[in-house]
């Protein structure tokens, strides 16, 4: 076979499956699944060679919008179905989509280890704060005095901060994006997927029936510039509408304040400069939410390690390596057999 | 080392006579500290070398480090060797070896009227004796007088035995179990070179603990050369066995399993990955395959048991043969998972080594009480084959057969063995794996007229296509799917007929399984007495029995527990009773009446313990006189 084949390079539309979309209308869901397919797209991947895996929720029916492989497993476990699915066959390009419920209250556990572990993967958990499927109840995300089914009274649970959870399990990529923010969660995304190990990236999501506009303190138009930090490797950690607003550190302790450049004698130069490979800088980052100051978003955090996956399957090379060929039948008659003749 | 029929006694090198016996039972006991499970494997280890069948059973407490000489921190180890057949452990001891007073309160109660018991003297200090809740010394007052007893210091002996290589006491006493070991492998006639192989190997950074356990070895030898033993303390030969030719080792079926999967997985041409968490009996299984990497088998120790097992549907679902393994809480954690894999129809393999119940119950103890758990125990209908290995060895055969069901079907398969299995050894005839079956996967690669859910007609099992593949891209999950495209689909009749042909699917494989054969006996009779997994020593034995004295009983074993044998009502149909020996509060009897409207007798033992053969022999007897 000498026939050449040419590749094209697949549309956005090209990664969506037939089936009929069935979020609620304006749910922030459909901004992501088109800010994926846009990424599937551009980054040039192979659908054949693409797995979503994912949990429960309103968030995990996104595999099957997706032309790719899909796997909608059970509630909470989607991280460790795709840590198998990686393990089998270390090729694949795997993706788990999980929830604020999905990823770390059920399945908090299997979150944790596999970012402690690094396996391969990239983790989108869409955080809206609230369960959206089960109709309304309060999140592990939601604010302290969230009203719910559950907590008609408030909720008196303090909040997990998703990308601080993600740091101290020892993520080495954590991101924030927001779903209606496309070129942003774009760009986003397609930092994870170049980074080797697990890659956490927390989309702030709009649910529309039943925690709207819970993020509109830094997503809304008017409100953006002033409350969103947009971090990038190696510049100054600037914001606000002329960009004079910065964040330093306060000498003497271990924490972070807002500075004006060109007020109190404050230069440019006091601004730090954002470093995604200094894990101490992307806790205080994780950390920093409104009004005092503003929410982070972009690659907090990525110095990359050997992966799970790439690690076991070395040591299960080495092995095989040592042997030529392995006898299950020498296996058999190692060490003391004895032979009754007939 | 060859053998022609292997004669365990004639040359008598002792000089007292030896009376010659056709099995012995007997049970190394201390403290756990007194490294009783290595001197009960190496005398299995010189036993088997003199080609005599064996069973074995490993009996260790809970605790990790029990405090010395306390009842609760005693650890056993027993064989059962003699002429073929040793289909048990033994109900009774012949000899009982105590390292401590502790070992001599808890397993005296086992030894025979008129058996041996050799106890370290030494050790039977007041302290020790306080411990052990003796108020009187046993060895000075007449409690043991039913049994013949060899007090000997054994302690005082060995650091005799290794003053030469200049240990601490402590050091040195830890030879004790050597000298032990030296003893009864004289009066049993067994050779020690095994044992000082191994010795050399283990110790190999530390030469000198080789050599003084090696003397410590042979000093407890001479001394029963030497006759220093007192006279009525015999040895006995065990007469001339006839086992069927060809090689053999010892196994426990920790390790046949282990090497079942892996045979089952070259035979379908399948890479394993075996996600497991650590739980007692089961651990073992885990550190059997992290050990076999040089055949690709992928081990992952999950962060918990519902990731392990969903760790192995993942490995599924991309190509690989997905096997997971836990004991009884840990399979219930599990639960949701195989509800998924039965849904998705992915091919997964689940070793259940069983233990004590219900929740944590007693993790060292074996029990057969997850049988209801394995066949029924799942929201939903939710059916899925489940197999059960009779014995250590035999678990090599089942979890090759697993393996074959789960990937021409498409399905979980559970297994289940226990805690005894997974432990005990027995001797192994070694399968030539070049000849077993081999039945290559063929993975789903033409996306021409592919459909997930489309079934094969004759399996009803649907395609497994792996990611990776160009053209068969499709999605699966745990919402009931379209019975074709595997869309998500609430459609009323879909669901009733993707129920239905979920449970044909399983139904159907009792068509390429074996009918179910008589393990002994006629096919008709009084009695057919029923079991499955482990039970399978003691019930042959008394079945055996009840036989030689005459009675029409038979017995039947199942390694198919779900579908039962297609044959299995009308087998079991021919005889005027059925009795369903078990260690547990009845739950084949239960199958068996609702599956048959059988009156099945239930013949339950629920004490962690294996059934002896006596008890089922009583059963038996007390069946037949219903």
């Amino acid at each position: 076979m000498t026939a050449t084949t040419t590749v094209e390079n697949l549309a956005p539309k090209d990664f969506a499956s037939d089936q009929e979309v069935r979020w609620c209308p304006g749910c922030g869901d459909y901004a992501v699944l088109k800010a994926v397919q846009r990424t599937l797209a551009e980054l040039g991947v192979k659908k054949e060679n693409t797995v979503f895996v994912s949990g429960i929720g309103c968030s995990s029916r996104f595999p099957y919008y997706l032309s790719t492989y899909g796997f909608h497993t059970i509630h909470g476990r989607a991280p460790a179905v795709a840590t198998g699915v990686k393990l089998a066959n270390p090729e694949l390009d795997v993706w788990v989509v999980t929830g604020d419920g999905d990823g770390l209250s059920i399945g908090g556990n299997h979150t944790l280890h596999a970012l402690r572990r690094n396996v391969d993967l990239q983790i989108l958990l869409f955080n809206n704060e609230i369960y959206g499927l089960t109709k309304g109840q309060y999140s592990p995300t939601s604010r302290r005095g969230t009203r719910s089914p559950s907590t008609p009274h408030g909720s008196i649970e303090l909040p997990v901060t998703p990308a601080s959870f993600a740091l101290g399990a020892g993520a080495r990529f954590v991101a924030r994006s927001v779903d209606a923010q496309q070129a942003h969660l774009c760009d986003t995304l397609k930092r994870a997927h170049e980074h080797k190990g697990a890659s956490f990236v927390e989309i702030y999501q709009n649910c529309v029936v039943f925690n709207d506009r819970t993020f509109s303190r830094f997503t809304d138009k008017d409100t953006a510039a002033d409350n969103q930090l947009l971090v990038e490797h190696g510049k100054p950690l600037l914001f606000g509408r002329d960009r004079k607003r910065g964040l330093s550190m306060r000498s003497g302790c271990l924490e972070i304040e807002v500075v004006t450049v060109g007020e109190n004698g404050v230069t440019e130069a006091d601004v730090l400069v954002h470093d995604e490979t200094n894990r101490n800088l992307a806790g205080l980052l994780a950390s920093l939410d409104t009004p005092e100051f503003p929410v982070a978003l972009g690659v907090l955090y990525c110095d990359a390690a050997a992966s799970y996956d790439a690690e076991i399957h070395a040591q299960v090379e080495a092995a095989r390596s040592k042997t030529d060929k392995p006898s299950l039948n020498a296996l058999l008659r190692r060490g003391q057999t004895w032979t009754v003749a007939g | 080392m060859a053998h022609g029929k292997v004669a365990g006694g004639g040359d008598l090198r002792g000089k007292l006579p030896r009376e010659v016996r056709d099995a012995v039972v007997i049970r190394f006991a201390g403290d756990s500290g007194d490294g009783m499970q290595f001197t009960g494997s190496q005398f299995t280890q010189e036993t088997a070398m003199v080609g005599n069948d064996l069973a074995t059973f490993p009996d260790y407490p809970a605790e990790i480090r029990a405090p010395a000489g306390t009842t609760f921190g005693v650890s056993a180890f027993q064989i059962h060797f003699g002429v073929t057949d040793i289909s048990t452990v033994g109900d009774e001891l012949d000899v009982l070896v105590a390292m401590n007073p502790a070992a001599l309160k808890v397993n005296l109660n086992d030894l025979r009227i008129g058996g041996t018991v050799i106890v370290d003297s030494g050790s039977f200090t007041k302290r020790n004796l306080q411990k052990a809740g003796f108020d009187n010394n046993p060895l000075e007052d007449d409690s043991m007088a039913p049994y013949q007893v060899i007090p000997l210091d054994i302690g005082k002996m060995t650091l005799e035995a290794v003053k030469d290589f200049e240990l601490s006491s402590k050091e040195a006493l830890r030879s004790r179990n050597m000298w032990t070991l030296g003893l009864t492998l004289w009066m049993y006639d067994r050779d020690r070179q095994v044992t000082i192989n191994w010795l050399r190997s283990k110790f190999k950074q530390r030469p000198e603990i080789a050599a003084a356990n090696i003397a410590a070895l042979n000093a407890g030898h001479a001394f029963g050369e030497t006759a220093e033993m007192p006279n009525y303390a015999v040895g006995y030969s065990i007469v001339e066995s006839d086992i069927r030719p060809g090689e053999y080792r010892t196994a426990t079926g920790t390790q046949t399993m282990a090497w079942g999967l892996l045979a089952g997985a070259q035979a379908a041409g399948l890479k394993i990955m075996f996600g497991s968490y650590p739980i007692t009996p089961a651990s073992p299984l885990l550190h059997a395959l992290a050990g076999l990497k040089e055949f690709g088998v992928i081990t992952f120790q999950a962060e918990d048991e519902i990731a392990a097992v969903c760790s192995a549907i993942g490995a599924s679902f991309a190509g690989s043969l997905g096997v997971t393994s836990s004991s009884g809480p840990g399979i219930a954690l599990k639960t949701e998972a195989l509800g998924l894999a039965v849904a998705t129809e992915l091919p997964l393999v689940v070793i259940n080594s069983q233990r004590a119940g219900p929740s944590t119950g007693m993790p060292t103890k074996t029990e057969q009480s997850d049988l209801f758990q394995a066949v029924y125990g799942r929201n939903g209908d939710t059916p899925l084959p489940v197999l059960a290995a009779a014995t250590s060895t035999d678990c090599f055969e089942v979890a090759v057969e697993a393996v074959r069901i789960a990937i021409k079907y498409m399905t979980p398969v559970m297994v289940l063995t226990d805690a005894y299995l997974a432990n005990a050894a027995e001797p192994w005839r070694i399968p030539d794996i070049e000849h077993l079956n081999r039945y290559p996967v063929r993975f789903r690669s033409d996306p021409e007229g592919f459909q997930p859910f489309l079934r094969d007609t004759d399996t009803l099992a649907r395609p497994w296509a792996i990611p990776g593949t160009p053209g068969l891209e499709h999605r699966i999950g745990g919402i009931e799917r379209d019975s074709q495209t595997g869309h998500i689909s609430y459609d009323p009749e879909n669901h009733e007929q993707m129920t239905r042909m979920r449970a044909a699917k399983i139904h159907g494989i009792a068509a390429d399984t074996p009918t179910q054969e008589l393990a002994l006996g006629d096919d008709s009779g009084d009695l057919v007495v029923v079991g499955w997994g482990s039970t399978f020593g003691p019930i042959r034995q008394a079945v055996k029995r009840a036989r030689d004295e005459g009675r029409a009983v038979s017995h039947v074993h199942l390694r198919y527990l779900n579908p039962l044998p297609r044959n299995l009502g009308d087998l079991l149909g021919a005889f005027t009773r059925v009795l369903v020996p078990e260690m547990n509060n009845g739950q084949l009897a239960t199958i068996l009446r609702s599956s048959f409207l059988l009156p099945a007798i239930s013949l339950p033992k629920i004490s962690g313990k294996p059934f002896k053969v006596r008890e089922v022999a009583e059963g038996i007897r007390s069946a037949l006189e219903s």
